[in-house]
């Protein structure tokens, strides 16, 4: 029997949660705390830690928060990835009576954490991110409706990924899949602390999701510039306010599900169980009805991503304005009425069967008009292919691969073959990664400009393409096969012989994604090196067409020294042809927003709150939640908000821009 | 107009609606404590002869306090932010019917074509 004392003190967080008798982790723990420690190190060398803190980590400025939230999105993009070699890897080996060199309950952990960290911790801040850094630029605000709330929002994402990166080194995640189905997630089949790492590290991510969306709502409702109607707003911003709406109406279903899934498992209800009235397939039902438009959520914005670029780059407006934002529009309700498609073969009669695969095969219709727009409008343009429009390309080619393999899907007795096999992996990382993961990376190469003031190397951005699009086709087409032959997921060993070759051509794939990776962050050094070469002293690099080029690159803090006044949809577009004349005298003190640490004082706390409930120290939970509520009750009697930015300052940054644009001309 | 966005929260709170005065939340308390008292005795009495009428009535109790609230706390009505409020009601409103009438025909369906079975094996010695 354990020491009263100690349980009291630790809940159930014995020696025994560190693995340190699993070689793989104590590699990969000394790999993480060697790097940890040489960039710590290297921002204490370089006395980073007050500017850090200052000028970012308290931000309030939605640009800085956008750059923060792509940041987080491509470190937790290599753990996800590194997860993704390591399952290629063992899946290529285990044949012929070989185990590889996973043991499964490893196993189990590793494709787990690869599909909640892909969706939650990589797709979803570079999603946030770009919507963050470009919706207010494009409206012609000078922030968000409500800055702290987007400082605490993005904290809150940076926890979750924190709790669910902390089970890697104590304790361990969960072997449910990404979902976490019951009953195999209940505690009498899950009964360690996997499951409960995933399901606070989810809520505490959730919840800044969520806020973050009712913020962009808001903001794109209520801050457009004067003259900006609703069919004048930039497409990216359209698709923002669809995906945030979807945010708001589809979270909080996840946030009662995993709710529900906790009680039972700290409580002893039974909403889920087999026995006592519980039902596991409700929660697949209900955590379906918040993952559907979670797919949705991911893809929208970036089809606006594509949308603005396609007409940048072809240097023309984009063709059927008014038709991409009914497709969007559509989308968006329809991406709640095909749910049941996650589990046809459940056991629902027919008729239930039919009506969600007609409206999944629906939903392709606005998805196809929209990709015509993109032809048409690149037809009888003159076409750069920059590195944007390249990933562009690249996605239009494969997303529609994806998107025929979905609609395949879609067909109920089809599906009946195809469940939960290797198709299906490869049917969502073929929309996946061409939509979400082009699409960041084309928006992220697009916009990098405009927040750093000078361009990404194309050399090494051109090669991550080619080893990213390659290595795409060499990975999942395979899989394709596999799942045709009806190789199920998530196995660890096989018996076939046969078709270890298949598993082998995938595994070079993802090498050649790997090389991808690695030349994008190539690409950065390089570019930071080069930045004098690289350099836009415009705000226009592009030619673009929309308000966030009008401004200078990076754009002040204020964004806009005048608020501009909108007459077209390509707002910038219209005043470069109206021959706008930038003003150059007449500023006035402008009014912002104050930095505040709270929303990362209430992040670490969320931290704290999360581990202490996994691991039952109840004491130490009470203590933290009792501290995160005094202190968000304590931040509300801060009245000393916000501050004037004084007219002479503001005539000292945009004089200083005056005298770049002469320079340049 | 340079300061209008980040002021647009203080401009907020002077902005009256029809509702939103003293009367109007004693109007919307005095009811809402009536619509929850009323139904709260009817169970502690015993409630009506059949079952089902009682749930009916205290889920009709239940309606009616969402739009008093709605009418007199969140001051929702057809004009307010430009329409806005009203869009977002029918929204929420479509999405719930969907996710609500969509899992009970799912479950009802899983229900029939499932239980059997697991009845079965529950009753298996």
């Amino acid at each position: 029997m354990e020491n009263p004392i100690l349980h009291a003190l630790f809940g159930r967080l014995t020696f025994d949660a560190f693995p340190i008798h699993e070689p793989i982790l104590v590699a990969t723990f000394i790999v993480v705390a060697l790097g940890g420690a040489a960039t710590l190190g290297a921002i204490t060398y370089y006395r980073l830690w007050g500017y850090l803190w200052s000028e970012w980590f308290t931000s309030v400025d939605h640009k800085r928060i956008g750059v923060m939230y792509l940041a987080l999105g491509f470190i937790m993009l290599l753990r996800g990835f590194a997860d993704a070699l390591m399952m290629r890897l063992q899946q290529a080996l285990a044949f012929n009576g070989s185990q590889g060199y996973l043991p499964a309950h490893h196993f189990d952990q590793v494709f787990t954490a690869h599909g909640v960290i892909m969706i939650f911790f990589v797709a979803m801040p570079f999603v946030t991110g770009l919507m963050n850094f470009v919706v207010p630029l494009q409206i012609g605000a000078r922030d968000v409706s409500f800055p702290f709330l987007n400082n605490f929002s993005f904290w809150m994402t940076a926890a979750g990924a924190v709790t669910v990166m902390l089970s890697l080194f104590v304790g361990e995640f969960a072997r449910t899949g990404w979902l976490a189905f019951p009953p195999l997630s209940e505690s009498a089949y899950s009964p360690d602390v996997g499951v409960d790492y995933y399901i606070w590290g989810l809520q505490v991510a959730g919840l800044g999701t969520l806020l973050s969306g009712v913020n962009l709502v808001a903001t794109i409702v209520k801050m457009r510039a004067p003259g900006m109607t609703m069919m004048r707003m930039p497409i990216f911003t359209w698709t923002a306010l669809c995906t945030n709406i979807l945010i708001v109406a589809a979270f909080p279903v996840l946030t009662a599900v995993l709710a529900m899934l906790s009680l039972d498992r700290y409580l002893g209800t039974d909403f889920f169980t087999n026995d006592f009235g519980g039902n596991p397939m409700m929660y697949v039902n209900l955590i379906w009805i918040w993952g559907h438009p979670e797919v949705y959520i991911l893809i929208l914005p970036l089809f606006g991503v594509f949308s603005e670029v396609t007409a940048t780059f072809s240097g023309k407006r984009l063709f059927g304005y008014t038709s991409m934002v009914y497709a969007t529009v559509v989308i968006t309700i329809l991406s709640y009425l095909v749910w049941l498609h996650h589990f046809f073969t459940m056991g629902s009669g027919a008729s239930v069967n039919s009506f969600f695969g007609i409206t999944t095969m629906v939903i392709s219709i606005p998805t196809g008009a929209k990709m015509f727009n993109w032809l048409f409008t690149m037809y009888h343009g003159r076409i750069r292919f920059e590195l944007p429009m390249m990933w562009t390309i690249a996605f239009m080619l494969t997303f529609v691969i994806g998107g025929m393999t979905g609609v395949l899907l879609a067909v109920p007795p089809a599906d009946f073959v195809l469940h939960n096999s290797l198709f299906l992996v490869a049917h969502f990382h073929n929309v996946i990664i061409s939509g979400v993961v082009f699409g960041s990376f084309a928006g992220i190469a697009y916009w990098f400009p405009k927040a750093f003031g000078f361009k990404l190397d194309p050399f090494w951005g051109k090669l991550s393409f080619w080893f990213w699009v390659v290595g795409f086709y060499f990975a999942f087409m395979p899989l394709y096969v596999l799942g045709l032959m009806g190789v199920t997921r998530r196995m660890r060993v096989f018996d076939d012989p046969s078709l270890q070759i298949w598993f082998v051509i995938a595994a070079v794939g993802a090498g050649m994604i790997a090389i991808g990776i690695a030349c994008s962050l190539i690409q950065i050094v390089v570019s930071i090196r080069n930045r004098e070469a690289l350099a836009d002293l415009t705000g226009d690099p592009w030619d673009a067409r929309t308000l966030e080029w009008s401004t200078s690159s990076p754009p002040p803090s204020y964004n806009f020294a005048f608020t501009p006044i909108v007459y077209d949809t390509d707002a910038w577009q219209d005043m470069k042809e109206r021959g706008y004349v930038r003003p150059i005298s007449g500023f006035k003190p402008i009014h912002l927003p104050k930095n505040t640490g709270v929303g990362v004082i209430l992040g670490v706390l969320s931290v704290i709150f999360a581990f202490a409930m996994v691991w039952w120290i109840w004491w130490l939970a009470a203590l933290s939640f009792a501290s995160m509520l005094a202190t968000a009750i304590a931040h509300t009697f801060n009245y000393h908000r916000n501050f004037h930015l004084a007219a002479d300052v503001v005539a000292r940054t945009e004089g200083e821009r005056t005298r770049l644009l002469l320079q340049r001309s | 107009m340079t300061d209008a966005h980040l002021d647009h929260e203080a401009s907020h709170a002077t902005e009256t609606s029809i509702h939103a005065t003293l009367s109007g939340y004693l109007t919307g308390f005095a009811l809402s404590i009536a619509l929850t008292a009323i139904p709260f005795w009817l169970v502690m009495r015993g409630g009506l002869d059949n079952k089902q009428a009682t749930a009916l009535v205290v889920v009709g109790f239940a309606f009616v306090q969402i739009v008093v609230h709605m009418l007199y706390f969140l001051h929702m009505d057809a004009k307010s932010e430009g329409g806005w409020t009203l869009m977002a009601l029918i929204f929420t409103l479509v999405l719930l019917a969907i996710a609500l009438s969509g899992t009970l025909w799912v479950m009802y369906h899983l229900d029939v074509n499932m239980m059997p079975g697991m009845q079965n094996m529950i009753h298996k010695p």
